[in-house]
């Protein structure tokens, strides 16, 4: 096993580099929300035709405001609630087809936001982490061998921890358990559910080091949760950006950083206190909550707090386009030639 | 790697660092150490089992043996340190003897009714949806009889006996348990350990073993005991009436009654076997408090 | 509101026939033949095979089930086997003794409970709530038909104050509101007492200490309200449980009475089943059981509405 010591190894490479570890296509959910008994069931759009793909070896940021679908979306696509449309292909294999349920574990890990709540309180650190490769057949022994080099890889001396109990950790220590115990499994792609955002900025920044180190170490895909557009870009090579369920523009990191296309991501951007006088734009930031996602706004979701709405926006729902060979892709309106949006740009320009 | 070893741990508190790592069970046997009152409960109650136990060879008289001379004898008359019964048994001989049946059929019904129930309540609570509504729908029908009303109705059918009394105490036990136990699994399915257990690919049982049971024991538990306090009183109760154990066997309930003709002639032997039931319940009642106390239960 | 009332009422229903059926299966499943009672034990083939015809155990047990509710369902409980008289009014007349028994301890019980809830809430952590607690404890773990014959010898045996048993001169159908009944339901009423006492205090002595380390109160302390309006706070904030746990003693008092009717030979619906136990008289153990639970299952629906009407926050969630 050379350098990976009592690790597992890992499932294995079947589509090759060019092969994305993660296809997500029309990924829907909508949770029913019990009515009164006069009035109409009704439903959440929690997570609403959802698509992208991650590559092997890179980190997805998505990000948005709370209530937009993100955690849902984590939730989904490690399976553990069931999705109602879409499909999702891990290294091109459809989960329950091609690949089981079980495998897929093995290649796909979370780490909780809740570093507390995500540990079992009653285990200690080691029995937490040894778990999962213990339900994947290895014996007690070694699993706890795993447990305590796994515990020294993120940062945390076994025969201090491993016996402790998740109570009498600080929750820096608690996260790192976290990506100990998500790591068990030797997964090749771990999502990180708002992985960073409950710690302190301090604490924050070494757990940062800490996953950048393990990526390069074993490999690993991120796909990586927040609502902290910093962490995401010092973190992500391409970015998702959701809104009320749905995906309003991805692309490369810096891409969207220069250029952001959507409005809802210009706001984003304009709202963080940006210490270059220059970078700070006019445009004005996010006016009110996001809307009730119960009911959300018809066609373009966005259009009740965009500062560029027109009727079409509230009769026409934009599709996803691509803006440029990088992977830009944004649903606006403003930015679809012939959209009917008197700012759109031209069907020629678009040709020429 | 250098580079994040060096993380400041904001100090747990002294105490914890000098013990070291504790498991969650040993703590609570510290913290309930700690608690003069629940010392005190364990002792008497350790002291009447074993009694009741060792019995034979506590060098009693014999509480089968009685005498028609010597009936109803008062608080200490020689050789009779608790006096005797309406037989002319020796009530010291009889007291101890009858905590066999009396612990018996107080203890096991709500531990019968602690596995049941508890495997009743996770599987429900964890399982949810229909599972769910069919256990719980069930247990609402027996929440539709007063406990004791719903006691003697069982062993009113079932006809007197210790073991009809076991069965019938059980079953009363068994929905109260489950509820708990329910509620609390809930509140557990919902933490996001129990869907990391699950995103590390182990099946329902073994999340039901590994990550649930574990969590949810402490307060059933806490709540057992406590019912331990009311199987006693029903159990004898249930002989009181005569619904429970036969004569001649010692039994606190039984005794309690057919001891109820001596009420004018000799009352502090009439109520010694009261006395025994209230002790027993009520030391399980103060442990059961000081459980929850140890536990940080709240209620 | 009128959803959750609504809601609340139709889960009766199912809750009801439920009951039912398990007052039925429990005498049916019952080991031993139910004519056993009735039957001479010289008594020929006919003679049974007649008689378990006459009262329908002949039948299938679905059948015998459909028909016997159908029977209750128009107030028809059957014929007690011991008396030859209708269940139903048996128990009629048993009702009303229990229910007298039923208040009377839960005015002594209930009230002794709120004083010693309050006042240990109130004064939490000092001495007066350890007694306060003492004292509930006592009420939950005595044997209370021991109390009961505890109380028989202190005030009947020793100092003859009361009488020990029985409902008063002229029996339980002679039942007037003077001294020389009512000193007859003292001891009962103080036995049946015990245990609603200690569930009160406890109860009302955990939501005062709640209500009263809660940041509105002090907030309410800050702007200079007086005691008593503080006192009305809690009180405001600790009614709707409180009275949900007091309608739900009280079903148990109701319901569980038979320890201390027997105790005192207390003419009310637990002598009742006392007797029909011991005479093996199944039509009216059957009939006494469905009735108390039945009496059960309304009071809870009504403390539950109550509840509701009075805290709205129950009926939303």
């Amino acid at each position: 096993m050379g350098t990976r010591g009592h690790l597992l190894e890992p499932i294995v490479d079947r589509g090759g580099a060019a092969q994305p570890l993660l296809t997500v296509q029309g990924l829907t959910k909508h949770f029913p929300v019990r009515g009164g008994l006069f009035t109409q069931r009704k439903t959440v759009r929690a997570v609403d035709d959802v698509s992208f793909v991650v590559h092997k070896g890179e980190t997805v940021g998505i990000v948005g405001e709370s209530g937009c679908g993100k955690s849902t979306t984590a939730r989904l696509l490690m399976h553990l609630i069931d999705r109602d449309l879409g499909d999702i292909l891990y290294d091109g294999m459809a989960v329950g087809a091609d690949l089981s349920l079980r495998e897929l574990r093995r290649g796909m890990q979370m780490v909780f936001q809740d570093s507390y709540a995500s540990l079992n309180p009653r285990l200690t650190l080691e029995d937490s982490i040894a778990f999962g490769p213990k339900v994947h057949g290895l014996a007690d022994r070694p699993a706890r061998v795993l447990a305590r080099e796994l515990l020294d890889k993120v940062g945390l001396r076994p025969e201090v921890f491993a016996g402790r109990y998740p109570h009498e950790i600080s929750g820096g220590q608690r996260q790192r358990v976290n990506i100990a115990r998500a790591l068990a499994l030797s997964p090749r792609l771990v999502i990180l559910d708002e992985a960073v955002s409950a710690l302190d900025k301090s604490v924050e920044a070494q757990v940062l080091n800490l996953l950048a180190e393990l990526k390069r170490e074993f490999g690993l895909t991120y796909i990586f949760i927040s609502h902290d557009l910093d962490v995401v870009r010092y973190i992500s090579d391409r970015v998702l950006v959701m809104y009320l369920g749905e995906v309003v523009e991805l692309g490369p990191v810096e891409r969207l950083w220069e250029t952001p296309a959507h409005p809802y991501t210009r706001a984003l951007l304009a709202a963080m206190p940006s210490m270059d006088p220059d970078r700070r734009t006019e445009s004005a930031p996010l006016a009110g909550d996001p809307p009730n996602p119960i009911d959300p706004p018809a066609a373009c979701r966005f259009h009740t707090r965009c500062p560029f709405a027109e009727p079409i926006c509230g009769t026409v729902a934009p599709r996803l386009a691509t803006l440029g060979a990088d992977g830009h892709q944004v649903a606006c309106h403003l930015s679809t030639p012939g959209s009917g949006h008197s700012r759109a740009p031209s069907e020629l320009a678009r040709k020429g | 790697m250098s580079s994040v070893v060096g993380e400041i741990t904001p100090q747990p508190a002294a105490t914890e660092i000098a013990t070291g790592a504790r498991g969650y069970w040993s703590t609570v046997a510290r913290r309930l150490s700690r608690d003069p009152v629940s010392v005190i409960c364990a002792v008497i109650l350790a002291a009447i089992l074993a009694s009741a136990i060792f019995a034979p060879w506590l060098g009693l008289a014999d509480p089968y043996q009685g005498s028609m001379i010597r009936r109803l004898r008062v608080v200490g008359t020689p050789h009779y340190p608790l006096g005797t019964d309406e037989l002319g048994r020796d009530m010291l001989a009889r007291l101890i003897y009858g905590g066999r049946l009396s612990l018996l059929t107080g203890i096991l019904p709500v531990c019968l009714a602690f596995i049941t129930g508890t495997s009743l309540g996770i599987v429900a609570g964890y399982a949810g949806g229909k599972i769910n509504t069919a256990v719980m729908r069930t247990i609402d029908v027996f929440y539709a009889f007063p406990s004791v009303l719903l006691a003697i109705a069982i062993s009113g059918a079932l006809g007197a006996g210790i073991v009809n009394s076991i069965v019938s105490l059980t079953i009363v036990f068994i929905p109260q348990i489950t509820r708990v136990a329910e509620s609390v699994t809930i509140a557990v399915r919902n933490r996001d350990f129990i869907d990391a257990a699950r995103a590390s690919g182990a099946g329902p049982l073994t999340i039901m073993r590994v990550h649930v049971l574990g969590n949810v024991l402490g307060p059933i538990f806490v709540y057992a005991t406590g019912l331990v306090s009311v199987s006693m009183i029903l159990a004898s109760g249930l002989s009181f009436l005569g619904l429970g154990t036969r004569p001649p066997e010692p039994e606190w309930g039984l005794m309690l009654n057919t001891l109820r003709t001596a009420i004018y002639a000799n009352p502090v032997v009439a109520a010694l076997p009261g006395a025994m039931i209230f002790a027993v319940s009520i030391c399980f009642n103060l442990l059961s408090d000081g459980l929850r106390s140890a536990m940080n239960i709240r209620d | 509101m009128l959803v959750y009332i609504i809601r609340r009422v139709a889960y009766v229903v199912p809750i009801v026939i439920c009951v039912a059926l398990v007052c039925f299966l429990l005498v049916h499943l019952a080991p031993g033949d139910p004519l056993v009672a009735v039957l001479p034990a010289d008594a020929s083939q006919e003679l049974a095979a007649q008689l378990r015809a006459a009262y329908g155990f002949d039948r299938p047990l679905p059948v015998q089930f459909g028909l016997w509710i159908w029977k209750v369902a128009h107030g028809d409980l059957g014929t007690s086997i011991a008396t030859g008289r209708p269940v139903l009014s048996e128990v009629t007349r048993a009702v009303g003794n229990t229910v007298m028994l039923a208040c009377a301890a839960a005015t002594i019980g209930f009230s002794l409970g709120l004083f010693l809830g309050l006042v240990a809430g109130y004064f939490r952590d000092t001495w007066i709530d350890k007694v306060a607690a003492a004292i509930a404890s006592t009420g939950l773990s005595v044997p209370y038909y021991w109390l009961g014959i505890v109380l028989v010898i202190i005030f009947s045996a020793q100092l003859n104050w009361l009488p020990a048993v029985g409902a008063g001169p002229g029996g339980s159908n002679a039942w007037s509101w003077d001294w020389a009944h009512l000193r007859y339901l003292v001891l009962p009423a103080i036995t049946a007492a015990a245990v609603p006492m200690g569930i009160v205090t406890r109860t009302v002595r955990a939501l005062t200490a709640d209500i009263l380390s809660q940041d509105f109160v002090e907030a309410l302390r800050a702007k200079g309200l007086r005691e008593r309006q503080v006192f009305r706070h809690v009180v405001r904030n600790a009614a709707p449980t409180a009275l949900a746990v007091m309608g739900l003693q009280l079903g148990y008092m109701l319901g569980g009475s038979i320890l201390t009717e027997t105790v005192f030979s207390w003419p009310g619906t637990g002598l009742l089943l006392n007797s029909a136990i011991f005479q093996r008289d199944l039509p009216l153990l059957q009939g006494t059981i469905l009735v108390l639970a039945l009496f059960f299952v309304f009071l809870n629906l009504l403390v539950d509405v109550v509840q509701a009407a009075i805290d709205p926050r129950i009926a939303r969630s």
